[in-house]
Order: structure tokens, then C-alpha cells, then sequence
């Protein structure tokens, strides 16, 4: 079972993984990573902008990276674009295996892809302007992980 | 006419999301056709470039036409 969408709307994680968990019968583990937009100091808002003809496809060539990768039996892979608030859910994403190191590992390994190379370029909101934010060098050196 | 679509800070020079050049053009023409401030941005190899939705490796052999869209990529800064 394979579930890669970008929402531009608000999302409850909880309501994807139960239906993706029981699209994967006879799974050994489900590992779920969900992230939220942080309240970090004067932050009033977060805007997460993408390319339609790269990013989603983008998405999707992660999930087939990660397929061939790992031994899944099924991928969650939601990301939010727009404008978020503290508190939201930006990022879901769910992986199903018949063994936890399959599921826990491919999680970690699309989640070190989307955060240092999928197209999204984000700006956050502090006194009511906008300050885009760069990219960081540990997202680099996390992603370094995976190149072996 | 030719799209081009900007992305992230590049926007910002721009002063807009997206702008509309007269085709066809290449890469000179490109950046002739662009705020200065977003022309001399287009020379730093961090940011890239897509034609049609496809990444484009050598932005200097550039060569479009009429109803092409050009995107331009900088840096991502992650999800």
C-alpha cells in the first residue's frame, strides 16, 4: 500500500495511519513519524512553498528509492504545503513491514530526504514579517547518512 | 510569451510569483529580461533551473520558446 500526497490543508495524522495500517494485513510493524510546525520564540506562522512538476514527483522517486531499500510492505508519505500555524502537523509519514528495522529505518530515511532535499522552500513568519529560511548544515550531514 | 516561475527568496526580486518574457531567448536573453537584482542571482550555480518541469544541468545552453515555462530553483530549505 503506497500513499504519497502533498495536502494544502490542515491534516490529522491519526486519521491516515489507521486506515494505512490496515491496508498493510499481516505486517509485522508499523513505524510512524509525524512532525508539527514548532513553537520556536515570536514564530506566528509557517509557509512551506513547492514546484508542482518537481515536488511531488520528487516524493515519489524517494518513495521508490525507499522501497528498493528497504523491505516494506507499504509507505505513508504526506507533506503539507501553505500556510501552518505552531502546533499543526506539516509532515506524516507511516511505514509498514513484516520486520521493525525495515520500517523504523525507511522512516528515518525519507524523513532525512524530505528535510534536506525535496522541493519545499520555507519561510516563517516573526512580528508579523516574513524571513525565508536557509538551508542547514545538519540536514546536509543527515543526509549524508544514507550515502554509502 | 515564456513563464518564469520563481521559487523561494527569488520571488522576493522578483516582486512576484511569476513573470511573462517575450520569447524565444536564451540564457543572455533570460537575464536580460529580468530585474537586475534577480539576473545576477541567476549566476550562482546554487540555483538551478527547470524548463517544462525538468531539471535543466547546463543553465548557460538555456534556449526557449513560446509557451515554455522556466522555474527558478534556489536553494531548497527542507519540509
Amino acid at each position: 500500500m503506497r500513499d504519497i500526497r502533498l495536502l494544502d490543508r490542515m491534516f490529522i495524522p491519526g486519521t491516515l495511519i489507521g486506515p494505512f495500517t490496515q491496508a498493510n494485513p499481516g505486517l509485522g510493524g508499523v513505524c510512524t513519524f509525524v512532525g508539527e510546525v514548532r513553537f520556536d520564540d515570536g514564530v506566528e506562522a509557517l509557509e512551506l512553498t513547492h514546484y508542482e512538476p518537481l515536488t511531488l514527483p520528487g516524493m515519489h522517486a524517494l518513495a521508490d528509492r525507499a522501497f528498493e531499500r528497504f523491505d516494506l510492505m507499504g509507505l505513508l508519505m504526506v507533506h503539507r504545503v501553505g500556510e501552518m500555524r505552531p502546533g499543526e502537523p506539516i509532515v506524516c509519514v507511516s511505514a509498514a513491514a513484516l520486520h521493525r528495522r525495515d520500517a523504523i529505518d525507511a522512516v528515518d530515511f525519507c524523513m532525512d530526504h524530505l528535510k534536506s532535499a525535496a522541493w519545499f522552500w520555507k519561510r516563517e513568519k516573526r512580528g508579523g514579517e516574513w524571513h525565508w529560511i536557509e538551508p542547514r548544515e545538519q540536514d546536509h550531514s543527515d543526509l549524508a547518512r544514507w550515502q554509502a | 510569451m515564456i513563464t518564469v516561475v520563481l521559487l523561494g527568496k527569488l520571488a522576493d526580486l522578483a516582486g512576484a510569483p511569476s513573470l511573462a518574457v517575450s520569447a524565444p531567448l536564451d540564457w543572455a536573453g533570460l537575464k536580460a529580461a529580468l530585474p537586475e537584482a534577480l539576473a545576477e542571482a541567476l549566476d550562482d550555480p546554487r540555483n538551478r533551473i527547470a524548463l517544462n518541469g525538468v531539471l535543466f544541468a547546463d543553465k548557460a545552453s538555456l534556449e526557449a520558446g513560446a509557451g515554455d515555462e522556466i522555474a527558478l530553483l534556489p536553494p531548497v530549505s527542507g519540509g
